[in-house]
C-alpha cells in the first residue's frame, strides 16, 4: 500500500444484470491480491458459518444487513483498491432493476467500466439497459466480463455467441468494448490470476484490464468554463477581496484575462487568482476548485457560467432539446413544474414536448408516449422560466449535463443536445450585448445601496383599469420620500410621447418592444440606485418573463390591486381592495420592509 | 493535479456547495484527525475564514486533551464555536463503564441523543465568547438544516454507500435501501420541512490520505495522535473509556504516514479497536440509522 500514484488513480464501475456476479468478482479480485484487511475474509466466513448460509465473496462488498439476507446488492459500494501501477476506488453497482437509481450514482462517478453479463444465462435486458446508461453517463471505456463460465464448463462457443451479441448491441449505441474476458469470479479463473481451464483464452484477466485502462483526459484544451457557486466578501472577518468561487470545469484561465458571465453577457478582467495557504498563482486549470477577483466591480451571483471573452462563449436559452433519462417513481408529465439545475444553475423547467421514448433493455421506440415513465429513456423538450447558460452535449460534457428535481428529489438527468429558440431570444440577445459594452462606473452597486440606505427596485403595480393604481403609486412615491428614499414614480404616458415615439401608436404588435424600452430604461434608474414605482393594465407572466430579461429578476416586486385577478402573473402581494391612497401604499412599503428592500426602524 | 489536489478539490467544492445551498448549517467537529482536515478545507474553501458554525458533542469523557485543541484552534482560527451534550444523563451517571449502561446505550445517549436534540435545538447549545474567551448560553435554538460530517466511506461497510449529501428524516432516521440518486455534481439540496441533509465532503478520502494531507498541509493535530515516550498512541479518538490506544512509536506526523504505508497498520482497519462495531454483525450500520455520525 505504498505508492502514491499521482495524477493516474481511476474510479471504475462494475455493472451487469442481478446476480450476474459484479460483487464476486471484485470480492474475489480483493481476496486473491491480498487487499483484504487483515481478518477481514476470516470474519465474513465467520459470520456465514454462524448464520449456516454458504460463504459469498460477495459479502464482502455487500455490507449492509439486508444486502446479506437477501444476497442483493441494494446501493453501490465504493471499494479502494491498489495496484503496483495505481490506485482505484471501485464502484460495485446493483444489478437489479428497482436500484437503478444507485447503479447511475455509482457509474456517474465512473471513467471506466466492467459489464458482467452470466455466462449461463447470456445477455439479459439490464446488460442491455446498463449498457445504455454507461453511454449515456458518457463513459467511454467499456470491457465486458463474461462470468460464471464453470457453469457451461469453460465452453468457447457459449463465450462467443455473448460476444457476438453484446458486441452487436454495444454498436448500436454507437460504442465498443475494450475487450471480452471470460472468467469465474467464485473459482478465480482469469480473475487475479491467468486460468488454466480455458487454454483457448490468451487475453488480459481483470486485474490486467483494470491497469490497461486509460485516465481519461480532463477537458484542458477546451473553452474555460466555470460555474460560479458564490461570490465571498467576508468584510466582518475583515477581508475586503470579492471573491468569484467556482470549480473550473474545462480549459483554464489566466490573471489578465477578460471574463465573460452568462447569461447576463456582463464582462470584466480577472485581477488576481486567489488560494489560501498556498504561493500565487496566475493560472488556474481545469478541475481545481478556485476564486477570482475582478477588476471592476460587477454585479454577478451563483448561477452564471464564466468563460473567457477570447474563448468560444456558452449558448445561453430559454428552452433546450435534450436526452434524459428518469429515475423517479412518479412519471415526468407536461403541466407540472420541475426545477432543472445545470452548473450552479437552478431554473424552474416544463416538460414542452415528448419527441420519443426509447425503452433502453432493448432499444424499442415510441413516439406517440404523453410521459415518460420510470426508468424510461427519451428525447424531449423543455422550456425554462430563465435563461440559462450551457455547452451542447459533444462540444463540453460537464456543461451539458442537467439534473431535473421533481418534489424535492433529483428524478432524472440529461444531455442538452440543442439550444432552441424561445420567446424571449430576441430581448436576451439585446441585453447580453448591452451587458458586455456596460461601462462600469466606480461606484458599485452595494456602495450606493449602502448611501442610500435601501436597495434599488422595481415595484411594478397591476391590475384591472380603474382599481387605483396610479393614485396608489404616486402616494408610495410621496411616502418613501418623505422617508428620505432616492424614489421614482414612472409614468408610461411619459415614455410613450418620448422614448417611444418612434413606434407606431396603437398597434398592439409593438406591446412588447414598448415593454423593452420601459425595462431598459428602469435597468438604467435601478442602476442609478433608485426604487422605481410603474404602473401597467393587467400585466401577464409573459410581460413579466420578458421584463426579468432586462431587469435582474431579484429587483422587481410586482402587486396585484384589485378583487379580481384576470392574468397568469405571478405576483408577490395581492391587495383586493383599494380602501384608500394611504393604506394601500403602506401595505406596499410593509412588503418593501419585509424584503429588506428598506429598513424597518427598530 | 495529484491525488490529494483531485481530493481537495472535490470537497471544497461540497462545502461550498453546501454553504450556498443551505441557510442553517453547522459542521461537526469531534476535534479528530478527520474533521480536523474538513475544517482546514473549510479555511481554503472559502480563503480563510470559516463562515459555518462548528458543533462538538462533549461527552465529558473525551479526552482532556481534546477539548483544549478544541479551544486553542477556535481562539486562533476565529471558529464560531458551538458544543452541546447530554446533561441529563451525566447529571444521572447513567453511563458506561461505571453507571447502569451497556456500551450501546451510552454511545445511543452521549453521542446520538446529544447530537439530535444538539442540531434540532430541543437541548442547549453553548457557544465560545472571543471577547469574553469563555462559553456562553447560545440563544440561537434554530434546527440545522445542513449537517457537515467528516464520515470516510473506508471506514465500514454501511459507510462504503453514503451519498455525499445524504438525507435524514424527522427522526434523524438514514433510509438506507432508498437513497437519493446523486450525480453530475448534482445533490441533494432541496429537502422538505423537518427534514434535513448531512453532508460528506470527505467520503473519496481513506485514512492514509487524511494523514498525507496533514503532512503535506502542516495541519496542528491532538498530541494523542502521537507516541509520547510510552510506545502507545490513539489511531482513532473518541471517549476515553472506549477508545484504546495502540502500540506505536509514531510521534510524528511523518512517522504516523509510514507506518500507515508499511507499517503493520497497513493492513489493520482504523476502527479496528473500537467496540461498537463488531458487538453485533450490523452494529454501526443500525446506530447511523439512527443518526450516530
Ligand atoms: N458458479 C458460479 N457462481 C457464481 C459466480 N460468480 C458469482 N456466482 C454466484 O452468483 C450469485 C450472485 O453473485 P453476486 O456477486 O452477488 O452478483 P451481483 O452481480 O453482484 O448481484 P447484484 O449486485 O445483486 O446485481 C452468488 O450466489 C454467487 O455465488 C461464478 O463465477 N460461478
Ligand atoms: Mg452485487
Amino acid at each position: 500500500m505504498n505508492n502514491k500514484t499521482g495524477d493516474k488513480d481511476l474510479n471504475l464501475v462494475i455493472a451487469g444484470h442481478v446476480d450476474h456476479g459484479k460483487s464476486t468478482i471484485i470480492g474475489r479480485m480483493l481476496a486473491d491480491t491480498d487487499s483484504l484487511p487483515e481478518g477481514k475474509l476470516e470474519q465474513v466466513k465467520e459470520t456465514c458459518r454462524k448464520n449456516s448460509k454458504p460463504f459469498e465473496y460477495a459479502f464482502l462488498l455487500d455490507a449492509l444487513k439486508d444486502e446479506q439476507a437477501q444476497g442483493i446488492t441494494i446501493d453501490s459500494a465504493r471499494v479502494f483498491f491498489q495496484t503496483d501501477f495505481r490506485q482505484y476506488i471501485i464502484l460495485d453497482a446493483p444489478g437489479h432493476i428497482e436500484f437503478l437509481k444507485n447503479m447511475v450514482t455509482g457509474a456517474a462517478r465512473a471513467e471506466a467500466a466492467l459489464l458482467v453479463i452470466d455466462a449461463s444465462e447470456g445477455v439479459k435486458e439490464n446488460s442491455r439497459r446498463h449498457g445504455y446508461m454507461l453511454s449515456m453517463l458518457g463513459i467511454k471505456q467499456i470491457a465486458v466480463v463474461v462470468n460464471k463460465m464453470d457453469l457451461v464448463d469453460y465452453d468457447e462457443d457459449t463465450y462467443n455467441e455473448i460476444v457476438a451479441e453484446y458486441t452487436e448491441f454495444l454498436a448500436e449505441l454507437g460504442m465498443e468494448a475494450e475487450t471480452f474476458i471470460p472468467v469465474s469470479g467464485m473459482l478465480g479463473d482469469n480473475v487475479a490470476d491467468s486460468s488454466e481451464n480455458m487454454d483457448w483464452y490468451h487475453g488480459k484477466t481483470v486485474l490486467e484490464q483494470l491497469d490497461s485502462f486509460e485516465n481519461e483526459a480532463l477537458p484542458h484544451n477546451k473553452p474555460f468554463r466555470m460555474p460560479v457557486q458564490d461570490v465571498y466578501k467576508f468584510t466582518k472577518g475583515g477581508d475586503d477581496r470579492r471573491i468569484v468561487a467556482g470549480t473550473v470545469g474545462a480549459g483554464e484561465l489566466n490573471i489578465g484575462d477578460e471574463v465573460v458571465f452568462y447569461p447576463s453577457g456582463k464582462k470584466s478582467t480577472v485581477k488576481t487568482i486567489e488560494g489560501f495557504k498556498e504561493d500565487q498563482q496566475h493560472k488556474v486549470k481545469v478541475g481545481k476548485a478556485t476564486g477570482f477577483t475582478l477588476d471592476e466591480q460587477i454585479y454577478i451571483t451563483r448561477g452564471e457560467l464564466a468563460s473567457r471573452a477570447d474563448e468560444a462563449e456558452p449558448k445561453v436559452s430559454a428552452r433546450i432539446k435534450a436526452n434524459l433519462f428518469w429515475l423517479a417513481r412518479q412519471d415526468l408529465v407536461k403541466d407540472k413544474v420541475y426545477y432543472l439545475k445545470v452548473g450552479t444553475a437552478k431554473v424552474k423547467a416544463r416538460l414542452e414536448k415528448i419527441n420519443r421514448v426509447i425503452d433502453a433493455s432493448n432499444l424499442d421506440q415510441d413516439e406517440s408516449k404523453e410521459k415518460i415513465e420510470r426508468h424510461d429513456v427519451a428525447e424531449v423538450v423543455f422550456k425554462l422560466d430563465k435563461a440559462m447558460a450551457f455547452d451542447l452535449a459533444g462540444e463540453i460534457e460537464e456543461t451539458s449535463r442537467f439534473v431535473i428535481v421533481d418534489d424535492f428529489e433529483i428524478a432524472g438527468g440529461g444531455i442538452i443536445s440543442e439550444a432552441m429558440e424561445d420567446e424571449q431570444s430576441w430581448v436576451r440577445e439585446k441585453v447580453m450585448r448591452r451587458n458586455y459594452n456596460w461601462e462600469q462606473s466606480l461606484i458599485s452597486r452595494e456602495d450606493r445601496a449602502e448611501k442610500y440606505n435601501q436597495k434599488s427596485t422595481l415595484i411594478l403595480i397591476t391590475g384591472e383599469e380603474d382599481v387605483g393604481k396610479k393614485p396608489t403609486a404616486k402616494a408610495l412615491e410621496k411616502r418613501l420620500f418623505n422617508d428620505g428614499k432616492v424614489v421614482y414614480f414612472l409614468g408610461i404616458g411619459n415614455l410613450l410621447y418620448g422614448v417611444d415615439a418612434d413606434i407606431k401608436n396603437g398597434d398592439n404588435g409593438h406591446k412588447e418592444e414598448h415593454l423593452r424600452r420601459l425595462a431598459e430604461v428602469s435597468h438604467l434608474m435601478l442602476d442609478a440606485g433608485a426604487i422605481l414605482v410603474v404602473t401597467a393594465v393587467e400585466l401577464s407572466q409573459s410581460d413579466l418573463e420578458l421584463i426579468k430579461t432586462t431587469v435582474n429578476p431579484q429587483q422587481i416586486e410586482t402587486v396585484w390591486l384589485g378583487d379580481r385577478v384576470t392574468t397568469d402573473l405571478e405576483f408577490d402581494l395581492h391587495i383586493p381592495e383599494f380602501t384608500s391612497e394611504k393604506e394601500v401604499s403602506g401595505q406596499i412599503k410593509g412588503l418593501l420592509q419585509d424584503r429588506g428592500i428598506i429598513f424597518r426602524p427598530w | 493535479m495529484d491525488h490529494l489536489d483531485k481530493l481537495e478539490s472535490r470537497s471544497i467544492h461540497i462545502l461550498r456547495e453546501a454553504y450556498s445551498e443551505f441557510n442553517n448549517i453547522c459542521m461537526l467537529w469531534s476535534v479528530g484527525k478527520d474533521s480536523t482536515v474538513m475544517l482546514w478545507l473549510a479555511r481554503k474553501a472559502f480563503f480563510g475564514h470559516v463562515p459555518i458554525p462548528l458543533v462538538h458533542i462533549d461527552t465529558s469523557y473525551m479526552i482532556p486533551e481534546m477539548i483544549e485543541h478544541r479551544d486553542k484552534l477556535a481562539k486562533k482560527w476565529n471558529l464560531d464555536m458551538i458544543y452541546g451534550q447530554d446533561e441529563e444523563t451525566l447529571k444521572a451517571g447513567n453511563t458506561f463503564p461505571n453507571g447502569q449502561a451497556t456500551h450501546l446505550e451510552c454511545c445511543g445517549r452521549l453521542k446520538t441523543d446529544a447530537l439530535k436534540n444538539t442540531l434540532n435545538g430541543n437541548w442547549r447549545r453553548y457557544r465560545y465568547n472571543h471577547n469574553k474567551d469563555e462559553y456562553e448560553l447560545d440563544d440561537n435554538r434554530e434546527p440545522y438544516t445542513g449537517v457537515i460530517v467528516g464520515a470516510r466511506a473506508d471506514e465500514e461497510g454501511s459507510r462504503s454507500k453514503e451519498r455525499y449529501f445524504s438525507p435524514r428524516d424527522r427522526n434523524n432516521d438514514w433510509d438506507i435501501g432508498d437513497q437519493p440518486p446523486e450525480f453530475w455534481d448534482q445533490y441533494k439540496t432541496d429537502f422538505a420541512p423537518g427534514t434535513h441533509v448531512r453532508i460528506h465532503p470527505l467520503l473519496d478520502w481513506t485514512e492514509l490520505d487524511v494523514w498525507e494531507y496533514i503532512q503535506r498541509e502542516k495541519i496542528p493535530m491532538v498530541s494523542l495522535y502521537f507516541d509520547q515516550g510510552e510506545g502507545k498512541r490513539y489511531r482513532s479518538l473518541g471517549c476515553g473509556p472506549c477508545t484504546e490506544t495502540v502500540d506505536s512509536t509514531a510521534s510524528t506526523v511523518d512517522e504516523v504516514v509510514e507506518e500507515l504505508k508499511t507499517g503493520k497498520f497497513s493492513n489493520i482497519a482504523e476502527r479496528d479497536g473500537r467496540a461498537q462495531d463488531k458487538e453485533d454483525g450490523g452494529g454501526l450500520e443500525e446506530l447511523r440509522k439512527d443518526g450516530y455520525m
